[in-house]
Formats: structure tokens, sequence, C-alpha cells
């Protein structure tokens, strides 16, 4: 049985729907993310699973219990907020035994937990710190402490690295990861960074507008999304109009107007004379020399119209002969060489034949 | 180059602060001095000082200099007395107004941001009407012919308890100095208040405080600056104030500043007048550490 079930729950406010109709389970044990842009209403359905908003209409049931009529104090779910909400008054000791002062464990049970806890993080002589005196992930840290000590049965965590630089997030992503496979806690993660929600996940909700677009592992949702928002938000990736020339169970025909014949994954949903895009990720996509490669399936010619260098890689976006753009991947293995191609120098751009997917209009 | 510059920020800094220090020296430190020198003279005769020294001593009467005012001072218990009673309503009258003022601070600092300040305006209306006039107004609401003491003496009547009289009395002086302090206590724990983070009582109920705990916990040790900037407000002007008392209270309901205004306007004796004043500057002044001490005690225990 799921540990949390969200049946078809529905929050408007008073001009717009900001869940609409969601249906969601999440299993004993899992990091689950919601992910979406701002608007989409993953924070509401957080809040609502929290218990400071409630669902006009709906059930969340936590263990099979509906929570609808439980108020927040009374919930076995914890919050790891944005802004770590530490309380300033107090040491970080005081703060990760609030929980348990709560709960009304014992003074010698409190010290022991606490102090535990604190090993968790890897803040051992941070007890009686005051929060003020804390760098932002230290801070990050006691919140997760803080959040965990009572072993509730779900954390939910309001994008709680949204406010670390770079490098420093991707630490806390790592110590994150570790801290639930120890803890075993269920995890409902909230956040915006796509790239985040990739590395951290088992499984992923991606939502929109208030509804639920695709439920599925990292990999899963990143080379098969189900429509265009999905392919769009998650990662990079290039779109062109196409139609379905031929569906077989193993492969697609599609032809790209003024260009061709385009060789696309095999897709159950799709039948002969649909119209949609054919979608496909730049580092499917090999760039060479106008003679090279043609042993692949999908090969053109095209035209560099400008490119990015980023460090480690370099993104070419070649415009084909139809006009349309596609993005290509290119890893900068000789070192202190920027680039292969110039702007304007012609080149050929090619992919597996089940490298691309068809997504209907 | 530099010098010029380090220069002209020693004269910006003089032109901007010398003004008020001078203001401070002239009218603080000057009087106070003259204070001090006034408490260890004579009066005179009639009112006023008599002189300090004549070494030909012509001047019939007492004259030179004394510490016959701080005998009298000390020398009577009554004094004293009168200093604790002054104590005691300055506290009740502080602890009233904080228990008053908190609930509305809270009220005003959570409600939404366009109706704060026309509610913050509200507490301080009463400022644009005259002090006597509304201490006057009191006059007439705690008066024997007013409704509210018909309507008590009524209540009192049918539970067979004899009338009572509201003005003129400690109880008098008390909502007086109640009704007058109230916005002294309201506008700093507003102002404390209003910058509480609201994610922090929301964090405090997903980690399992009722709605008590949440006020224990986190809203009252966060306020307690304010609780502190606000209660001196009230205190310490209380602890002088006369003319609540002399218009509201009884004969019985002399406090310091009623004393000392006896002493310069009616009995005449400067010098006892000015012992009077010394022990109520000091008074206020260990009042007014403490509540700093306290306040950086509490502010220490974050900052």
């Amino acid at each position: 049985m799921a540990l949390l079930e969200i049946r078809n729950v529905t929050r408007r406010f008073s001009n717009y729907t900001a869940v609409d109709n969601v249906s969601v389970s999440v299993k004993a044990g899992e990091f689950f993310t919601l992910l979406g842009p701002s608007g989409c209403g993953k924070t509401t359905l957080l809040r609502m699973i929290a218990g400071f908003d409630l669902p006009d209409s709906g059930q969340i049931l936590l263990d099979g219990t509906d929570m609808v009529g439980t108020p927040p104090e009374k919930r076995p779910v914890h919050t790891v907020f944005q802004t770590y909400a530490l309380f300033p008054h107090m040491t970080v000791a005081d703060n990760i035994a609030f929980p348990l002062k709560m709960a009304g464990k014992t003074p010698q049970e409190i010290k022991a937990r606490v102090g535990e806890a604190l090993d968790s993080v890897r803040l051992p002589n941070f007890g009686s710190r005051f929060p003020h005196e804390l760098s932002g992930g230290q801070k990050q840290r006691v919140a997760f402490a803080r959040g965990l000590v009572n072993r509730p049965r779900l954390l939910l965590l309001d994008e709680p690295l949204g406010a670390l630089d770079a490098k420093l997030r991707e630490e806390m992503q790592i110590e994150l990861i570790n801290l639930q496979k120890e803890l075993g806690i269920t995890f409902v993660f909230v956040t915006h960074a796509q790239d985040e929600a990739l590395a951290l996940s088992h499984r992923i909700a991606v939502m929109n507008r208030g509804n639920v677009e695709q439920i599925d592992e990292p990999s899963r949702i990143y080379s098969f999304p189900r429509n265009r928002f999905v392919a769009d938000f998650i990662g990079k990736i290039s779109m062109m109009n196409a139609h379905v020339v031929e569906a077989a169970p193993s492969y697609l025909k599609l032809d790209v107007k003024d260009l061709g014949e385009v060789m696309a994954a095999g897709n159950a949903g799709v039948k002969v004379g649909d119209n949609g895009v054919m979608a496909i990720r730049p580092e499917q996509v090999r760039i060479s020399h106008p003679s090279g490669e043609p042993h692949l399936k999908n090969h053109f010619l095209g035209k560099v119209h400008d490119f990015l260098y980023v460090g480690d890689v370099t993104t070419y976006i070649v415009e084909l002969s139809n006009g349309t753009y596609i993005e290509a991947l290119l890893p900068n293995s000789a070192p202190g060489r920027a680039t292969f191609f110039e702007v304007g120098d012609q080149v050929g751009v090619s992919w597996r034949h089940d490298a691309g997917i068809f997504l209907n209009d | 180059m530099i010098n010029k510059g380090a220069g002209d920020a020693r004269l910006a800094r003089f032109l901007v602060g010398g003004p008020p220090l001078l203001f401070l020296v002239i009218f603080f430190v000057a009087p106070s001095l003259i204070m001090i020198l006034t408490s260890f003279r004579f009066p005179g005769e009639f009112g006023g000082l008599a002189p300090v020294t004549p070494p030909g001593d012509t001047v019939a009467g007492e004259h030179g200099l004394t510490a016959e005012a701080y005998q009298f001072f000390f020398g009577d218990i009554l004094y004293a007395e009168i200093f604790l009673k002054s104590f005691v309503v300055a506290s009740a009258t502080t602890l009233i107004c904080l228990i008053m003022a908190y609930p509305l601070a809270i009220l005003i600092a959570r409600s939404k941001k366009r109706f704060r300040n026309l509610m913050v305006l509200l507490v301080v209306l009463p400022f644009a009407s005259n002090f006597l006039i509304r201490i006057y107004a009191w006059m007439i609401i705690l008066g024997p012919e007013s409704g509210l003491s018909h309507f008590i003496n009524a209540i009192l009547g049918a539970l067979g308890i004899p009338p009572v009289t509201l003005l003129f009395s400690s109880f008098a002086v008390l909502v007086g100095m109640v009704y007058v302090h109230l916005p002294f206590m309201v506008l700093p724990l507003y102002t404390n208040l209003e910058k509480h983070d609201p994610s922090l009582l929301d964090a405090a109920q997903d980690l399992g405080a009722n709605s008590w705990q949440r006020f224990w916990r986190v809203t009252w040790p966060l306020s307690l600056p304010g609780v502190f900037s606000g209660s001196a407000l009230v205190f310490i002007p209380v602890l002088g104030m006369f003319a609540v008392p002399e218009i509201l209270g009884g004969t019985g309901d002399i406090l310091i500043g009623n004393l000392i205004k006896d002493q310069f306007l009616g009995t005449r004796d400067w010098p006892f007048g000015s012992v009077l004043s010394i022990m109520l500057t000091l008074a206020v002044l260990s009042v007014a550490g403490l509540a700093t001490w306290f306040s950086r005690f509490a502010a220490g225990q974050r900052a």
C-alpha cells in the first residue's frame, strides 16, 4: 500500500485553479519529487500535505487515513522550509529539540536524539551555536536535522536548496541522498530545478498549471517525455514539426517538412497521419564534416548558426536546409580547443534511428 | 587631498552631532547641576533660595550650604512610601498596558498590509487632541452622574453592595495612566511583531506546536525587545506624572510628581523639591539601565 495517497485533489483560489484533480501516490521509503515551473501548483500541493491548506475536493491519505481533518501540528509530517525557518532565539540544539519537546519526549531522550541528529548532518559540535552564526549550508543541515529528528512518516522539502550557490548545492544534494538512504524516511521534494529533480529522485511528478503531466523515473522522464511540455521543461531538446507516415511497434517513419524522411523511436500511442513534433536531445545528435558518418540512419546537412562554449562541452546550433534549428552537443575532448566548427561552416548532423521521439500535438 | 577629505568628514560629523550635543548640555546637564546645587541650599524666606555665601554675614536667617533637605527626605518614611506607591502605580500601569497592548499589536501586525497604517493611525489619533482635555473627559466619564457610574452602582445595588465613587480614587488614576500611555506600549510592540517571519510560526506548527506553544515559544521570546522598550516608555513617564493624579486622584493618591510640583509651586521649598527630583532621576535611570540591560540580554540570545 502506498504511504501517501493523493486522490483527485483540487484546490481553487478566487480566480484560478492551483491544483486540478491531481492524483499521486508515494511509496514508503521513496524520494518523490514534485517538479514544475513556478505557479504549477506544486507548493500548494505540498502545503495541503502538510496541512497548511485544505483541498476543495479530494482526499489526502497517509497510511490509509484521510488527513484532511487533522491540523498540521497533529500530522506525522514535517517540512523543511525554503527559508529554513530556524528559530533565531534558540540554539541549534534547541531548534532540533523543538519537535521532540512538542512530542513530550523525556529530557534524556531529547539529548540523545539531538546528539544523533547533529552527528547525522555532520555538525557534531554546533549544538550551542545560534542560527545567525551559521553559514547557509550549515543552516540547511540544521533544518534537515530538525525535520528528521522526530522521525516523521513523511518529510516534505520545499525547494530547500534554492538559496545555496551552485557548488554547495551539489554537495548538499549528495548529502541529502545519503541522509534519505540512511534513515529510510519518505521524502516529498518540491523544486523547479529539473537537474536537481533528476539527480535526487526515485520518481518525479512533472506538474504544469495544476495538472500532473507525467509521473515516472528520472531516466524515463528525460528520455521518453510524454508530451511537449515535459520534453521542453526537462533538459534541452530540439523540435521540428512532423507527421507520421509509417507506424511500426519498433519504429516510426516521419515526414519533416522540406527536410525529408526521419526515423524515430516506436510509440504504441501513435498512428499514421498524426501531426506533431519530432524531438531530439542535443547529446544524441552527432555533428561532423559534411562527408562523414553516413552509417547513421538520420543524416542531414546544415550550417553552423551559433555555438555556446561552456567548458566541458560546446553546444552547436545548426540550421538545417528547411530553416529549422537543431542543437548538437560535442564534448571538448581536445584540451585548449573551444570549437571544432566555426559559425557558417557546412556540417552534417546525424542521429540514431531510435534517438528521436514523436510527440503528438 | 586625503587629509582634506578627512577634515571634511570631521567637520560634517561636528555639524551633525554638535547641535544636539549642545542642546543636551544646555538643557539637561546644566539644569541637573543647578538642581544638585539647589538641593544643598536653604529655602529663601519668601520662596526661592537663601544666599549661599555672604562671608560678612549681614544676612539674617539660614544661609550657606546644607544637607538638611536630604536629612528631611530620609528622615520621614512618608516619602519612601510615596516613592513606593509611585512605583506600584507605574508597575501596575505598565503591566495593564502590556496586557492590553499585546493582543492589539498582534492584531495590527497580522492584518493585511494596507490596513496596518490605518490601525496605527487610530492608535496615535488621541494625541491629536490636548492631553488635559482628554484627562478632563475622563473626569466626566468617571464622574458620579455619568452613565458608567450609574450602571456600575446599579449592578452593585442589585447585589446589595453600597455604591462606589469612581472619580478621585486610585482606580481613576490607574485608568487615566493606562489610557494616556497605552499607545507608547502598542507602537514598539507592533514595530517588533511586524518584523516577525511568519514562516517561523508555520515551522513551529509543522513541528507539532499548538497555538499556545507557538505563542509562548516563538512569538513571546522574539517580542521581548519590544516588550522592554514599550515598558520603559510607559513606566518612566508614569513615575513622574503629576497631572493625572492631580485631576483624577483623591487626596490620598499623591505621587512623586505631585510632591515635586508642590515643593516648587506650593510649599516653595526648592531645595527639598530638588532632592525629590534627584531621587526620581536616579530611580528612573536605574530602571532605564535595568531595561537596557534586560533587552541587551534578550537580544544577546540572538545577536
